[in-house]
């Protein structure tokens, strides 16, 4: 047998196979039945009388969208409807071997979520500009927190130290914003003490060896530890001159701010929200078009083979954890130059953990992270909303809402997720 | 470029790898280092690389001095390294692994992609080596994954290269594809170092043989030598080199396999409408060019698959379906095909590996507690047995050479009492001293009536271990044949044609 005609029967790039056939997964199908009868049952054996506004415009925008009212009920039930039809649709599509469609998965969020809203809210209004901004406001530190995750896991370094990057900065920004009355030396301050818990959990991750989990676990219970004491010894009792930073303010965006509904959400924001846009553009471009970003990826897979072609993990591992640790360090920032111009102790509220979710759910990548985040933000407002409002579901129930809505999506819409292969593995040489 | 490699010295604790080693490579030659499992060839290699810091000793190219830090230095000076255990990474594209620490970027450090893709389409052209810049890793056949590391040596502008073991992986035809391309090499003036078991490859491309022993240069061998006469210089003692069987004495269908059909997460059929039996006392082997659905087969019979279609019986009991727990408790031996992925623990020690898939009960477990020292005992007889060369069975398997490792694997598969052993390439990487044992205590547990699946894309181990042969392409069996089928016929089934009357 000679060799060019084993060459012409097996093309190289490929495996050789018996054939193709497809594999679907019902997942989505699954997800999208039990969520509409969900909504289904809750509709039918609760009710609404009323009508429910949503109110499209801020007073100004310069073209004013319609408010939109309409019947609670009847809108549900006919949403419910909707809802079905797609469900169906998935299960026909299952049936017949072929995955359900993205665009499907779209409709059927938007008829889902706008269904429950109409029924959820009956003889209120909806300020869903209000929703929408205010949804990006709780997400912005989770989206810089993720931003650093992603980054730190994608070299090899499991970081669960965000939340203690995240209270630090912000304490940082508080004490250091106040004592110079300066915004900008306040973030940078914040960026600074991100840097400052990645560097100790760099030298015990990276230097030492140690347990990753266990080196995050420890710093963020430090860091609280920590940042509470200089707030009842120092903070508190000069509360004037350090703990009351100056506050970044809103900034119009002349054009994009002035569209109607996109404007008032996303340019009528303070700099913190443009770095965040700025950071997640910068991260997931370098990480994937860069020299840095490919070594940092060659770091995170595959560290014997980075370092046989002469790069040096350990220094790159420190790198990209310094880098993380001031994106982080920014989403602490927001916390007390912009929500609430002050610290308070242990301020974040576990905001870090739940960012290292929308890691994973984001699959280790910077713009799905950041979704990820922006949905859990979304569903922590709409509770808030809601509650507001005064909706038929008990508020008890609905401060389980941004959890239900983050696990459905997730198992929903995530596939089987791959972490960087030696992700949490320190890098010892020979 | 010459390289001369003077008196090196390796110590791992009180472990002396390397033992003032002098070595001479001429540029435009080959050179072959043989030597048996743990000799410290690849030690010697990575000294050389820089990843490891010669404890004394000089490395020496065209006459000057190096001092080498580190890879980096190695790299820069010309020196490029294929690596035992393939040094890509899996989720990256070709282009990317070539161009990994060598890039060539634009503004703000952007990768320069297409500059990498079109060096690896000349290295490519250049050497007939018919690989897509743009396909991932992961998806491409082992024997193309070397081709990348070659590539990956070349694009550097190596001019010393180092094969640890290239061949170990690749099959017949690729491994006849990669000589020429050695050839060509040294055509263009290279220096290669060679570094293999397989005797016959150095015969045919070696144009000097260095053999080592226990870390000591014993001395050269002439590439003209007989088999016999370079595999006794390597192992110290005359080594029998084919398999002395007996006839088998089936007893009654241990395996019986019915249209058996894998599929993998993303749809495509590996193993399609596969049937057969094997006996008691009977070794099949399953010939194929790699990648023709024998890994699929045979982690299908150990429970490994998701996506099972048809049956597999063992005693007449259904295993499709039941966990890897079950299948290993109904009396079934694994050797996987990938002892570093899935055969070992790197950081577990030599006897806690031995034990891995016996951490249920007895007899090394008690009341879930360990027994340790029966444990102990156990592996000292086994270190001993399977002649590991270790410091002690506290060792961790990570730190064992290739072959050395894949004695752990063989050494606990075959100590427990199984009725059916499934081997996958169980010889990969081991010196012919070892193959010949480890060929014995194959055929030794046939004898004892246990039924074996071989799988190796060795022809050789394939026709002198087998009772049946069973060739596989694309996923379909083209035959079962009788063990005495002539290897052109062999060969011929192996590109997908069916011989007359080839069903046995
Ligand atoms: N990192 C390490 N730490 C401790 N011991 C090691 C290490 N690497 C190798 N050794 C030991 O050094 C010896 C030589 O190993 P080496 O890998 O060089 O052998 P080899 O000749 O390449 O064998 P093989 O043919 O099996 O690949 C072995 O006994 C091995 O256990
Ligand atoms: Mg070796």
């Amino acid at each position: 047998m000679s060799t060019p005609t084993s060459e012409a029967s097996i093309p190289l790039h490929e495996t050789p196979l018996a054939g193709v056939t497809t594999v679907v997964d019902k997942k989505a199908a699954v997800i999208l039945s039990v969520m509409t009868a969900g909504l289904l049952l809750v509709v039918a054996f609760f009710p609404q009388d009323g009508d429910t506004t949503f109110r499209l415009a801020v007073p100004s925008d310069f073209a004013q969208l319609p408010r939109v009212t309409v019947p609670s009920t009847l809108t549900a039930w006919v949403l419910i409807i909707v809802c079905l039809l797609c469900a169906g649709w998935s299960i026909v599509l299952y049936r017949r071997k072929l995955q359900t469609p993205l665009w499907l998965m779209v409709i059927y969020s938007l008829g889902w979520m706008i269904g429950f809203l109409a029924w959820a809210a009956s003889g209120g209004t909806i300020p869903v500009v209000g929703l929408l901004s205010g949804s990006l406001a709780l997400a912005v530190p989770l989206v810089f927190g993720a931003l650093g995750g992603v980054l730190g896991e994608r070299s090899g370094v499991v970081n669960i130290a965000i939340d203690g990057q995240l209270l630090a900065g912000a304490f940082a920004a508080a004490m250091i914003g106040s004592a110079l009355n300066s915004t900008w030396a306040g973030l940078v301050a914040a960026m600074v003490a991100g840097t400052l818990v990645a560097l100790i959990l760099g030298l015990f991750a990276i230097t030492y060896l140690v347990d990753q989990v266990i080196v995050g676990v420890v710093l963020n219970v430090l860091v609280i530890g920590l940042t509470s004491f200089m707030f009842t010894q120092v903070l508190a009792p000069n509360a004037e001159t350090l703990n009351s930073p100056p506050r970044f303010t809103a900034v119009v965006i002349p054009v994009l701010g002035d569209i109607p509904l996109i404007g008032p959400i996303f340019f009528r924001q303070s700099a913190v929200v443009y770095l965040l846009y700025i950071a997640v553009a910068v991260v997931t471009w370098s990480l994937y078009r860069t020299r840095w970003g490919l070594r940092v990826r060659a770091v995170g897979e595959h560290p014997t083979a980075a370092d046989t072609v002469g790069i040096n993990v350990i220094r790159t591992r420190y790198r990209t954890i310094l880098i993380a640790g001031a994106v982080a360090g920014m989403g602490g920032a927001f916390y007390t130059l912009v929500s609430v111009p002050q610290f308070n102790r242990e301020m974040t509220g576990g905001a870090g953990y739940i960012a290292l979710a929308a890691v994973i759910f984001g699959k280790w990548d910077p713009i799905r992270a950041t979704l990820a985040a922006l949905l859990f933000g979304f569903a922590s407002n709409l509770q808030g909303v809601l509650s507001v409002i005064g909706s038929p579901v008990p508020s008890e129930f609905m401060l389980m809402l941004p959890y239900v809505v983050t696990i459905f999506a997730v198992a929903g819409l995530v596939g089987r997720s791959r972490p960087p292969a030696a992700d949490g593995i320190p890098y010892r040489k020979g | 470029m010459k390289l001369v490699l003077r008196d090196i010295t390796k110590r791992f604790g009180t472990l002396v790898a390397n033992d003032a080693i002098s070595l001479t490579v001429e540029p435009g030659e080959i050179h072959a280092l043989l030597g048996e499992n743990g000799a410290g060839k690849s030690t010697l290699m990575n000294v050389l690389y820089g990843l490891y810091q010669a404890d004394a000793g000089e490395i020496e190219l065209d006459g000057v001095v190096q001092h080498f830090s580190g890879p980096g230095d190695a790299i820069a000076a010309g020196i490029g390294m294929v690596h035992q255990h393939f040094m890509l990474i899996p989720v990256f594209t070709v282009a990317e692994n070539v161009m990994l620490g060598n890039e060539s970027t634009g503004f703000a450090g952007t990768l320069d992609v297409d500059e990498a893709r079109q060096r690896v389409q000349k290295i490519s052209d250049q050497f007939g080596f018919h690989v897509n810049p743009d396909a991932l890793v992961e998806d491409l056949p082992v024997g193309v994954q070397q081709r990348v590391e070659i590539i990956k040596a070349l694009s550097r502008d190596a001019q010393v290269l180092v094969l640890d073991e290239p061949t170990a992986v690749l099959t017949p035809q690729e491994t006849d594809e990669l000589m020429q391309i050695m050839r060509e090499l040294k055509e263009s003036g290279k220096a290669i170092v060679f570094i293999t078991h397989k005797l016959r490859e150095v015969r045919e491309v070696a144009d000097k043989i260095t053999v080592i022993r226990l870390g000591k240069v014993v001395g050269e061998a002439d590439p003209k030598a007989s088999n016999a006469e370079l595999a006794s210089l390597m192992v110290g003692r005359p080594v029998e080199l084919t398999v002395h069987k007996d006839p088998m004495k089936p007893g009654p269908d241990t395996l019986d396999v019915e249209r058996l059909r894998v599929i993998d997460a993303a749809g495509r059929v590996h193993v399609d409408d596969v049937s057969f039996t094997i006996r008691a006392g009977e070794i099949l082997a399953v010939a194929g060019v790699q990648g023709n659905g024998q890994t699929e087969l045979t982690e299908a019979l150990l429970g490994l698959q998701d996506r099972v279609e048809g049956s597999i019986r063992l005693h007449g009991e259904e295993l499709v379906g039941r966990s890897v727990r079950h299948i290993l408790d109904a009396g079934v031996g694994f050797i996987p095909e990938d002892r570093q992925t899935e055969g070992l623990v790197g950081a577990f020690t030599i006897a806690e590996n031995l034990m891995l898939n016996r951490s249920h009960g007895e007899p090394f477990v008690r009341h879930g507690t360990l027994q340790l020292e029966r444990l102990e005992g156990f592996a000292k007889e086994k270190l001993e047995e399977y002649d590991v060369r270790a410091p002690g069975i506290t060792t961790l398997a990570g730190q064992l050479s290739g072959g050395n490792q894949q004695k752990v694997v063989v050494a606990r598969e075959l100590s427990r009492d199984v009725s059916l052993l499934v081997a996958a390439q169980p010889t990969r990487g081991v010196d012919v001293g070892s193959i010949e044992f480890i060929h014995k205590q194959i055929v030794a547990g046939r004898d004892a009536g246990m039924a074996v699946l071989v799988v190796s894309t060795e022809l050789d181990e394939v026709v002198s271990l087998a009772d049946r042969i069973m060739v596989l392409y694309r996923g379909r069996v083209v035959g079962i044949v009788p063990a005495d089928t002539p290897r052109d016929v062999l060969g011929l089934m192996m590109t997908g044609e069916r011989p007359e009357g080839a069903i046995a």
